[in-house]
Protein backbone atom coordinates (compact mmCIF):
# COMPACT_ATOMS: atom_id res chain seq x y z
CA UNK A 1 0.00 0.00 0.00
CA UNK A 2 1.55 3.19 -1.06
CA UNK A 3 2.23 5.75 1.43
CA UNK A 4 0.59 9.15 0.81
CA UNK A 5 2.62 11.05 2.45
CA UNK A 6 5.87 9.42 1.77
CA UNK A 7 6.50 8.92 5.55
CA UNK A 8 7.44 5.92 7.55
CA UNK A 9 4.81 3.15 8.36
CA UNK A 10 6.39 3.08 11.61
CA UNK A 11 5.50 6.72 12.81
CA UNK A 12 8.34 6.74 15.70
CA UNK A 13 10.59 5.73 13.45
CA UNK A 14 9.62 9.17 11.47
CA UNK A 15 10.13 10.95 14.19
CA UNK A 16 13.56 9.55 15.26
CA UNK A 17 14.52 10.67 12.21
CA UNK A 18 12.78 14.43 12.30
CA UNK A 19 14.53 15.08 15.46
CA UNK A 20 17.99 14.09 14.20
CA UNK A 21 17.88 16.33 11.59
CA UNK A 22 15.87 19.14 14.68
CA UNK A 23 19.26 18.34 16.55
CA UNK A 24 21.37 19.04 13.77
CA UNK A 25 19.79 22.46 13.02
CA UNK A 26 19.83 23.56 17.01
CA UNK A 27 24.24 22.19 16.63
CA UNK A 28 24.35 23.99 14.05
CA UNK A 29 23.15 27.00 15.52
CA UNK A 30 25.25 27.10 18.58
CA UNK A 31 28.16 26.83 16.56
CA UNK A 32 27.34 29.73 14.52
CA UNK A 33 26.96 31.65 17.54
CA UNK A 34 29.90 30.55 19.01
CA UNK A 35 32.20 31.70 16.15
CA UNK A 36 30.26 34.99 15.64
CA UNK A 37 30.64 35.74 19.81
CA UNK A 38 34.04 34.42 19.31
CA UNK A 39 35.18 37.05 16.61
CA UNK A 40 33.23 39.95 18.88
CA UNK A 41 34.89 39.24 21.34
CA UNK A 42 38.55 39.63 19.77
CA UNK A 43 37.37 42.44 18.27
CA UNK A 44 35.94 44.06 20.90
CA UNK A 45 38.41 42.97 23.08
CA UNK A 46 35.33 41.55 25.68
CA UNK A 47 36.75 39.32 28.00
CA UNK A 48 33.32 38.43 29.47
CA UNK A 49 31.91 37.49 25.75
CA UNK A 50 34.93 35.31 25.43
CA UNK A 51 34.36 33.65 29.01
CA UNK A 52 31.00 33.03 27.95
CA UNK A 53 31.78 31.63 24.70
CA UNK A 54 34.63 29.08 26.00
CA UNK A 55 32.43 27.71 28.61
CA UNK A 56 29.63 27.66 25.53
CA UNK A 57 31.58 24.78 24.03
CA UNK A 58 30.10 22.06 26.80
CA UNK A 59 26.82 22.54 25.48
CA UNK A 60 28.01 22.18 21.85
CA UNK A 61 30.06 18.77 22.85
CA UNK A 62 26.70 17.01 24.69
CA UNK A 63 24.67 18.12 21.79
CA UNK A 64 27.13 15.69 19.84
CA UNK A 65 26.88 12.86 22.11
CA UNK A 66 23.51 13.52 22.04
CA UNK A 67 23.00 13.01 18.41
CA UNK A 68 25.71 10.00 18.32
CA UNK A 69 23.89 8.13 20.84
CA UNK A 70 20.26 9.14 18.84
CA UNK A 71 22.05 7.13 15.74
CA UNK A 72 23.73 4.84 17.18
CA UNK A 73 20.44 3.74 18.67
CA UNK A 74 18.15 4.21 15.61
CA UNK A 75 21.15 1.91 13.44
CA UNK A 76 21.09 -0.81 16.33
CA UNK A 77 17.05 -0.44 16.62
CA UNK A 78 15.89 0.43 13.22
CA UNK A 79 18.77 -1.15 10.32
CA UNK A 80 18.29 1.51 8.35
CA UNK A 81 18.77 1.33 4.90
CA UNK A 82 19.10 3.36 1.72
CA UNK A 83 17.79 7.15 2.37
CA UNK A 84 17.19 6.40 5.83
CA UNK A 85 21.28 4.84 6.14
CA UNK A 86 22.68 7.90 4.59
CA UNK A 87 20.42 10.13 6.49
CA UNK A 88 22.18 8.65 9.96
CA UNK A 89 25.37 7.98 8.82
CA UNK A 90 25.74 11.66 7.36
CA UNK A 91 24.52 13.09 10.70
CA UNK A 92 27.05 11.41 12.75
CA UNK A 93 29.37 13.24 10.29
CA UNK A 94 27.95 16.78 10.14
CA UNK A 95 27.96 16.31 14.27
CA UNK A 96 31.39 15.67 14.48
CA UNK A 97 32.33 18.79 12.37
CA UNK A 98 30.27 21.14 13.87
CA UNK A 99 31.75 19.97 17.12
CA UNK A 100 35.07 20.74 15.84
CA UNK A 101 34.11 24.23 14.64
CA UNK A 102 32.74 24.39 18.30
CA UNK A 103 36.65 23.77 19.67
CA UNK A 104 37.39 26.49 17.25
CA UNK A 105 34.95 29.37 18.39
CA UNK A 106 36.26 27.73 21.73
CA UNK A 107 40.05 28.18 20.65
CA UNK A 108 39.34 31.80 19.15
CA UNK A 109 37.73 32.62 22.46
CA UNK A 110 40.84 31.77 24.35
CA UNK A 111 43.16 34.39 22.66
CA UNK A 112 41.56 37.19 23.58
CA UNK A 113 43.15 37.22 26.89
CA UNK A 114 46.54 36.80 25.10
CA UNK A 115 46.13 40.04 23.15
CA UNK A 116 47.42 42.95 23.90
CA UNK A 117 44.62 44.94 23.22
CA UNK A 118 46.27 48.68 23.76
CA UNK A 119 48.93 47.31 21.22
CA UNK A 120 46.96 46.05 18.63
CA UNK A 121 46.25 48.22 15.79
CA UNK A 122 42.25 48.27 14.74
CA UNK A 123 43.30 47.72 11.11
CA UNK A 124 44.73 44.12 11.69
CA UNK A 125 41.37 42.97 12.79
CA UNK A 126 39.37 43.97 9.49
CA UNK A 127 40.97 40.89 7.37
CA UNK A 128 39.92 38.50 10.78
CA UNK A 129 36.25 39.81 10.51
CA UNK A 130 35.97 39.50 6.93
CA UNK A 131 37.39 36.08 7.48
CA UNK A 132 35.40 35.34 10.13
CA UNK A 133 31.68 36.20 8.23
CA UNK A 134 33.36 34.21 5.33
CA UNK A 135 33.77 31.09 7.53
CA UNK A 136 30.10 31.64 8.84
CA UNK A 137 28.51 32.21 5.53
CA UNK A 138 30.36 29.03 4.12
CA UNK A 139 28.90 27.03 7.23
CA UNK A 140 25.40 28.67 7.02
CA UNK A 141 25.16 27.55 3.37
CA UNK A 142 26.58 23.63 4.13
CA UNK A 143 23.50 23.46 7.22
CA UNK A 144 21.03 24.78 4.64
CA UNK A 145 22.94 22.16 2.53
CA UNK A 146 22.22 19.40 4.63
CA UNK A 147 18.31 20.33 6.37
CA UNK A 148 16.95 21.33 2.36
CA UNK A 149 18.79 18.26 0.66
CA UNK A 150 20.01 20.64 -2.06
CA UNK A 151 22.65 18.81 -3.36
CA UNK A 152 23.33 21.91 -5.56
CA UNK A 153 24.30 24.15 -2.59
CA UNK A 154 26.19 21.48 -1.42
CA UNK A 155 29.01 21.73 -4.27
CA UNK A 156 28.67 26.12 -4.34
CA UNK A 157 29.97 25.53 -0.19
CA UNK A 158 32.86 23.41 -1.43
CA UNK A 159 33.95 25.72 -4.49
CA UNK A 160 34.02 28.68 -2.28
CA UNK A 161 36.46 26.64 0.17
CA UNK A 162 39.24 28.24 -1.76
CA UNK A 163 38.09 31.93 -1.37
CA UNK A 164 37.98 31.32 1.99
CA UNK A 165 41.76 29.83 1.71
CA UNK A 166 42.59 32.53 -0.47
CA UNK A 167 41.71 35.38 2.25
CA UNK A 168 43.46 33.37 4.78
CA UNK A 169 46.85 33.76 2.41
CA UNK A 170 46.50 37.21 2.01
CA UNK A 171 45.77 37.57 5.40
CA UNK A 172 48.90 35.63 6.72
CA UNK A 173 51.17 37.80 4.83
CA UNK A 174 49.48 41.11 6.05
CA UNK A 175 50.21 39.55 9.32
CA UNK A 176 53.64 38.75 8.16
CA UNK A 177 54.40 42.62 7.07
CA UNK A 178 53.41 43.93 10.65
CA UNK A 179 55.72 41.60 12.24
CA UNK A 180 58.51 42.84 9.83
CA UNK A 181 57.45 46.19 10.50
CA UNK A 182 57.54 46.25 13.92
CA UNK A 183 58.86 43.27 16.19
CA UNK A 184 56.63 44.45 19.26
CA UNK A 185 53.90 42.87 17.00
CA UNK A 186 55.09 39.98 17.00
CA UNK A 187 53.18 38.34 19.67
CA UNK A 188 49.44 39.14 18.92
CA UNK A 189 50.04 39.00 15.20
CA UNK A 190 51.10 35.46 15.58
CA UNK A 191 47.84 35.01 18.01
CA UNK A 192 45.78 36.25 15.14
CA UNK A 193 47.33 34.17 12.60
CA UNK A 194 46.29 31.02 14.58
CA UNK A 195 42.68 32.80 14.86
CA UNK A 196 42.80 33.16 10.76
CA UNK A 197 43.96 29.32 10.47
CA UNK A 198 41.05 28.46 13.38
CA UNK A 199 38.75 30.51 11.31
CA UNK A 200 40.48 28.93 7.64
CA UNK A 201 39.52 25.12 9.32
CA UNK A 202 36.36 26.06 10.11
CA UNK A 203 35.46 26.70 6.54
CA UNK A 204 37.11 22.98 5.71
CA UNK A 205 34.62 21.81 8.62
CA UNK A 206 31.66 23.80 6.10
CA UNK A 207 33.09 22.11 3.29
CA UNK A 208 32.99 18.69 5.12
CA UNK A 209 29.09 19.29 5.63
CA UNK A 210 28.56 19.98 2.63
CA UNK A 211 30.39 16.75 1.42
CA UNK A 212 27.78 14.97 3.88
CA UNK A 213 24.96 16.75 2.85
CA UNK A 214 25.93 16.04 -1.07
CA UNK A 215 26.37 12.46 0.29
CA UNK A 216 22.56 12.38 2.10
CA UNK A 217 21.06 13.64 -1.27
CA UNK A 218 22.92 11.66 -3.90
CA UNK A 219 24.46 8.54 -1.96
CA UNK A 220 27.46 9.82 -4.26
CA UNK A 221 30.59 11.00 -2.52
CA UNK A 222 31.97 14.56 -3.75
CA UNK A 223 35.49 15.55 -3.60
CA UNK A 224 36.57 18.91 -4.09
CA UNK A 225 40.02 18.50 -5.92
CA UNK A 226 42.20 21.82 -4.95
CA UNK A 227 44.79 21.44 -7.23
CA UNK A 228 42.62 21.52 -10.14
CA UNK A 229 39.66 23.89 -8.65
CA UNK A 230 37.38 21.30 -9.81
CA UNK A 231 34.60 19.54 -7.75
CA UNK A 232 34.89 15.22 -8.52
CA UNK A 233 32.23 12.98 -8.43
CA UNK A 234 33.84 9.40 -6.58
CA UNK B 1 6.70 -20.49 -25.15
CA UNK B 2 8.60 -17.66 -27.18
CA UNK B 3 12.32 -18.13 -27.30
CA UNK B 4 14.34 -15.44 -27.17
CA UNK B 5 16.71 -16.18 -29.72
CA UNK B 6 19.48 -13.31 -28.45
CA UNK B 7 19.46 -15.06 -24.87
CA UNK B 8 20.38 -17.87 -26.64
CA UNK B 9 23.78 -16.58 -27.47
CA UNK B 10 27.06 -16.52 -24.93
CA UNK B 11 25.86 -16.42 -21.98
CA UNK B 12 29.28 -13.71 -20.98
CA UNK B 13 28.41 -10.36 -19.25
CA UNK B 14 31.05 -7.85 -19.24
CA UNK B 15 33.37 -8.23 -16.35
CA UNK B 16 33.54 -11.79 -16.57
CA UNK B 17 30.05 -12.57 -15.16
CA UNK B 18 28.18 -15.40 -16.42
CA UNK B 19 25.01 -15.31 -16.61
CA UNK B 20 23.12 -19.08 -15.44
CA UNK B 21 19.68 -18.42 -15.54
CA UNK B 22 17.92 -15.76 -17.67
CA UNK B 23 14.09 -14.61 -17.82
CA UNK B 24 13.45 -12.54 -20.57
CA UNK B 25 9.32 -11.27 -20.87
CA UNK B 26 8.34 -13.85 -18.22
CA UNK B 27 4.49 -13.21 -17.31
CA UNK B 28 2.30 -15.64 -15.44
CA UNK B 29 -1.25 -15.99 -14.88
CA UNK B 30 -3.26 -17.36 -12.56
CA UNK B 31 -6.34 -18.05 -14.69
CA UNK B 32 -7.44 -14.27 -15.48
CA UNK B 33 -4.96 -12.74 -13.03
CA UNK B 34 -1.98 -11.67 -14.09
CA UNK B 35 0.77 -12.20 -11.57
CA UNK B 36 4.26 -11.25 -13.41
CA UNK B 37 4.68 -8.93 -15.73
CA UNK B 38 7.68 -8.90 -18.19
CA UNK B 39 10.01 -9.78 -15.81
CA UNK B 40 13.74 -9.54 -17.18
CA UNK B 41 16.64 -10.80 -15.21
CA UNK B 42 19.52 -12.54 -15.12
CA UNK B 43 21.18 -14.61 -12.91
CA UNK B 44 24.80 -14.57 -12.73
CA UNK B 45 26.78 -18.16 -12.51
CA UNK B 46 28.18 -18.63 -8.46
CA UNK B 47 26.39 -15.65 -7.25
CA UNK B 48 23.32 -15.37 -4.45
CA UNK B 49 20.79 -12.86 -5.88
CA UNK B 50 17.82 -12.51 -3.86
CA UNK B 51 14.41 -11.28 -4.35
CA UNK B 52 12.44 -8.88 -2.31
CA UNK B 53 9.00 -7.52 -2.18
CA UNK B 54 6.10 -7.28 -0.18
CA UNK B 55 3.88 -10.02 -0.10
CA UNK B 56 1.77 -10.73 -3.50
CA UNK B 57 4.64 -8.75 -5.29
CA UNK B 58 5.46 -12.08 -7.51
CA UNK B 59 8.88 -12.86 -6.31
CA UNK B 60 8.17 -16.36 -4.92
CA UNK B 61 6.20 -17.02 -8.36
CA UNK B 62 8.96 -15.85 -10.33
CA UNK B 63 11.48 -18.52 -7.91
CA UNK B 64 8.90 -21.38 -9.32
CA UNK B 65 9.21 -20.28 -12.87
CA UNK B 66 12.99 -21.31 -12.39
CA UNK B 67 12.35 -24.68 -12.16
CA UNK B 68 8.86 -25.40 -13.37
CA UNK B 69 6.83 -25.84 -9.68
CA UNK B 70 4.14 -23.74 -11.53
CA UNK B 71 3.63 -26.44 -13.99
CA UNK B 72 1.90 -28.16 -10.93
CA UNK B 73 -0.52 -25.63 -10.62
CA UNK B 74 -3.45 -26.43 -13.07
CA UNK B 75 -4.57 -22.73 -13.84
CA UNK B 76 -0.89 -21.25 -14.04
CA UNK B 77 0.23 -19.70 -17.36
CA UNK B 78 4.07 -18.79 -18.02
CA UNK B 79 4.96 -16.73 -21.03
CA UNK B 80 8.35 -15.10 -22.20
CA UNK B 81 11.85 -17.22 -22.38
CA UNK B 82 13.47 -18.66 -19.62
CA UNK B 83 16.72 -19.93 -20.39
CA UNK B 84 19.29 -21.85 -18.12
CA UNK B 85 22.95 -21.93 -20.11
CA UNK B 86 21.08 -20.22 -23.14
CA UNK B 87 18.55 -23.59 -23.11
CA UNK B 88 14.80 -22.79 -22.62
CA UNK B 89 13.75 -24.53 -19.93
CA UNK B 90 9.69 -24.60 -21.44
CA UNK B 91 11.01 -26.58 -24.35
CA UNK B 92 8.94 -29.71 -24.62
CA UNK B 93 11.82 -31.62 -25.12
CA UNK B 94 13.05 -30.79 -21.74
CA UNK B 95 12.48 -33.65 -19.01
CA UNK B 96 10.88 -31.51 -16.38
CA UNK B 97 12.31 -34.36 -13.74
CA UNK B 98 15.81 -33.68 -15.05
CA UNK B 99 15.16 -29.87 -14.85
CA UNK B 100 14.59 -30.16 -11.02
CA UNK B 101 17.73 -32.32 -10.52
CA UNK B 102 19.85 -29.39 -12.08
CA UNK B 103 17.44 -26.97 -10.65
CA UNK B 104 16.91 -27.58 -6.80
CA UNK B 105 14.71 -25.74 -4.20
CA UNK B 106 14.31 -25.49 -0.79
CA UNK B 107 11.48 -24.47 0.84
CA UNK B 108 9.97 -21.68 3.69
CA UNK B 109 9.29 -24.62 5.93
CA UNK B 110 11.59 -27.33 6.48
CA UNK B 111 9.89 -30.46 4.69
CA UNK B 112 11.88 -33.45 5.62
CA UNK B 113 10.39 -36.96 3.93
CA UNK B 114 9.18 -38.68 6.98
CA UNK B 115 12.53 -41.09 6.85
CA UNK B 116 15.59 -41.68 8.39
CA UNK B 117 18.01 -38.70 7.57
CA UNK B 118 19.97 -41.07 5.29
CA UNK B 119 17.52 -42.06 2.98
CA UNK B 120 16.63 -38.24 2.91
CA UNK B 121 19.28 -37.08 1.37
CA UNK B 122 19.98 -40.73 -0.60
CA UNK B 123 16.97 -39.88 -1.84
CA UNK B 124 17.87 -37.97 -5.12
CA UNK B 125 20.80 -39.25 -6.64
CA UNK B 126 18.98 -42.89 -5.75
CA UNK B 127 15.61 -41.83 -7.76
CA UNK B 128 18.05 -40.39 -10.73
CA UNK B 129 20.69 -43.30 -10.55
CA UNK B 130 23.19 -41.11 -10.04
CA UNK B 131 25.17 -43.62 -8.25
CA UNK B 132 26.40 -47.22 -9.10
CA UNK B 133 27.44 -48.45 -5.66
CA UNK B 134 26.49 -48.11 -2.24
CA UNK B 135 29.91 -47.06 -1.36
CA UNK B 136 29.32 -44.36 -3.98
CA UNK B 137 25.87 -43.42 -2.45
CA UNK B 138 27.39 -43.26 0.93
CA UNK B 139 30.04 -41.34 -0.11
CA UNK B 140 27.27 -38.69 -1.99
CA UNK B 141 25.07 -38.47 1.23
CA UNK B 142 28.37 -37.84 3.68
CA UNK B 143 29.72 -35.24 1.53
CA UNK B 144 25.89 -33.56 0.92
CA UNK B 145 25.63 -33.66 4.73
CA UNK B 146 28.87 -32.13 5.42
CA UNK B 147 28.53 -29.52 2.89
CA UNK B 148 25.41 -28.61 4.60
CA UNK B 149 26.97 -28.41 7.54
CA UNK B 150 25.22 -31.02 9.39
CA UNK B 151 27.86 -34.39 9.35
CA UNK B 152 29.16 -33.65 12.69
CA UNK B 153 25.53 -33.37 14.35
CA UNK B 154 24.04 -36.44 12.51
CA UNK B 155 26.85 -38.75 12.03
CA UNK B 156 26.06 -40.98 14.86
CA UNK B 157 22.39 -41.20 14.09
CA UNK B 158 22.14 -41.38 10.27
CA UNK B 159 19.66 -44.15 10.65
CA UNK B 160 17.11 -41.49 12.93
CA UNK B 161 14.14 -39.88 11.33
CA UNK B 162 14.46 -36.53 9.78
CA UNK B 163 12.06 -35.24 11.44
CA UNK B 164 13.32 -35.49 14.82
CA UNK B 165 15.52 -32.83 14.33
CA UNK B 166 15.44 -29.03 15.40
CA UNK B 167 13.74 -26.39 12.69
CA UNK B 168 17.59 -25.57 11.40
CA UNK B 169 18.76 -28.71 11.67
CA UNK B 170 15.82 -30.29 9.25
CA UNK B 171 16.41 -26.83 6.87
CA UNK B 172 19.70 -28.29 6.68
CA UNK B 173 18.40 -31.93 5.84
CA UNK B 174 16.35 -30.37 3.35
CA UNK B 175 19.73 -28.55 2.31
CA UNK B 176 21.67 -31.86 2.33
CA UNK B 177 19.25 -33.37 0.06
CA UNK B 178 18.51 -30.70 -2.40
CA UNK B 179 22.67 -30.33 -3.07
CA UNK B 180 22.49 -34.24 -3.04
CA UNK B 181 21.50 -34.23 -6.92
CA UNK B 182 24.23 -31.54 -7.86
CA UNK B 183 22.07 -29.20 -8.77
CA UNK B 184 23.59 -26.30 -10.68
CA UNK B 185 21.07 -23.64 -9.41
CA UNK B 186 19.43 -23.38 -5.93
CA UNK B 187 15.95 -22.18 -5.21
CA UNK B 188 15.43 -21.34 -1.91
CA UNK B 189 11.88 -19.78 -0.86
CA UNK B 190 12.27 -18.00 2.36
CA UNK B 191 14.89 -20.88 3.92
CA UNK B 192 15.08 -19.35 7.43
CA UNK B 193 11.94 -17.56 8.18
CA UNK B 194 10.74 -20.41 10.44
CA UNK B 195 13.94 -20.68 12.20
CA UNK B 196 15.31 -18.77 15.39
CA UNK B 197 18.52 -16.18 14.69
CA UNK B 198 21.48 -19.07 15.58
CA UNK B 199 20.27 -21.50 12.72
CA UNK B 200 19.08 -18.51 10.59
CA UNK B 201 23.12 -17.49 10.88
CA UNK B 202 24.10 -21.47 10.34
CA UNK B 203 22.18 -21.39 7.14
CA UNK B 204 23.29 -17.99 6.02
CA UNK B 205 27.12 -18.94 6.23
CA UNK B 206 25.85 -22.32 4.47
CA UNK B 207 24.61 -19.98 1.73
CA UNK B 208 27.84 -17.94 1.55
CA UNK B 209 29.87 -21.57 1.21
CA UNK B 210 27.35 -22.99 -0.96
CA UNK B 211 27.94 -20.06 -3.82
CA UNK B 212 31.25 -21.52 -5.01
CA UNK B 213 29.45 -24.50 -6.17
CA UNK B 214 26.33 -23.10 -6.98
CA UNK B 215 24.01 -20.09 -8.30
CA UNK B 216 21.54 -19.33 -5.31
CA UNK B 217 18.69 -17.39 -5.91
CA UNK B 218 16.98 -16.28 -2.47
CA UNK B 219 13.17 -15.64 -1.81
CA UNK B 220 13.53 -13.59 1.49
CA UNK B 221 11.07 -11.11 3.41
CA UNK B 222 13.93 -10.05 5.49
CA UNK B 223 16.04 -7.23 3.82
CA UNK B 224 18.75 -7.46 6.54
CA UNK B 225 19.33 -11.29 5.30
CA UNK B 226 19.25 -10.05 1.69
CA UNK B 227 21.55 -7.37 2.50
CA UNK B 228 23.64 -9.85 4.31
CA UNK B 229 23.99 -12.73 1.69
CA UNK B 230 23.54 -11.57 -1.86
CA UNK B 231 25.71 -10.00 -4.83
CA UNK B 232 22.71 -8.98 -6.39
CA UNK B 233 19.24 -8.15 -5.34
CA UNK B 234 15.90 -7.43 -7.36
CA UNK B 235 12.96 -5.75 -5.85
CA UNK B 236 9.82 -6.70 -6.97
CA UNK B 237 6.18 -4.47 -6.70
CA UNK B 238 3.06 -5.49 -7.99
CA UNK B 239 4.46 -8.20 -10.21
CA UNK B 240 7.09 -5.94 -12.08
CA UNK B 241 10.69 -5.87 -11.84
CA UNK B 242 11.45 -2.77 -10.36
CA UNK B 243 15.01 -2.71 -9.96
CA UNK B 244 17.85 -5.33 -9.82
CA UNK B 245 21.49 -4.36 -8.95
CA UNK B 246 24.29 -4.67 -6.51
CA UNK B 247 23.09 -5.92 -3.40
CA UNK B 248 25.17 -3.33 -2.15
CA UNK B 249 23.79 -0.07 -4.13
CA UNK B 250 20.16 -1.35 -3.47
CA UNK B 251 20.64 -1.06 0.06
CA UNK B 252 22.46 2.17 -0.01
CA UNK B 253 21.67 3.78 -3.04
CA UNK B 254 18.50 2.41 -4.43
CA UNK B 255 18.00 4.26 -8.05
CA UNK B 256 14.32 3.61 -8.33
CA UNK B 257 11.72 5.81 -5.36
CA UNK B 258 9.77 2.74 -5.09
CA UNK B 259 12.43 0.57 -4.16
CA UNK B 260 13.78 3.50 -1.65
CA UNK B 261 10.30 3.61 0.03
CA UNK B 262 10.08 0.10 0.30
CA UNK B 263 13.40 -1.00 1.80
CA UNK B 264 12.78 1.86 4.37
CA UNK B 265 9.40 0.86 5.14
CA UNK B 266 7.46 3.15 3.70
CA UNK B 267 5.74 1.01 1.44
CA UNK B 268 4.69 -2.66 2.47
Amino acid sequence: MANASNEHIVSSYEDELTELTRAISEMGGMVEVAITNATQALIRVDHDLAKQTSKGDKAVDDMQRYIDEKAVSMIARRQPMAGDLRHIVSAIHVANDLERIGDIAKNLARRVKHIDSQRVSKQLYNGLRHMSDMALAQIKRSLDSFTLRDANIAVDVCRRDDEVDALYISLFREFLTYMMEDPRNITDCTHLLFCAKNLERAGDHATNIAEAAYYLKTGENLYYDIESGKVQLN
Amino acid sequence: MRIATDILQPNVQPGNETIKMSGRKVCVHYAEKQALFDVDLDIVANQVISLIGPSGCGKSTFLRCLNRMNDTIDICKVSGAITLEGQDIYDKAIDVVELRARVGMVFQKPNPFPKSIYENVAYGPRIHGMTRSKDELDELVTSSLRRAGLWNEVKDRLDQPGTGLSGGQQQRVCIARAIATKPEVLLMDEPCSALDPIATAIIEELIDELRENFTIVIVTHSMQQAARVSQKTAFFHLGKLIEEGPTEQIFTNPHHKKTQDYITGRIG
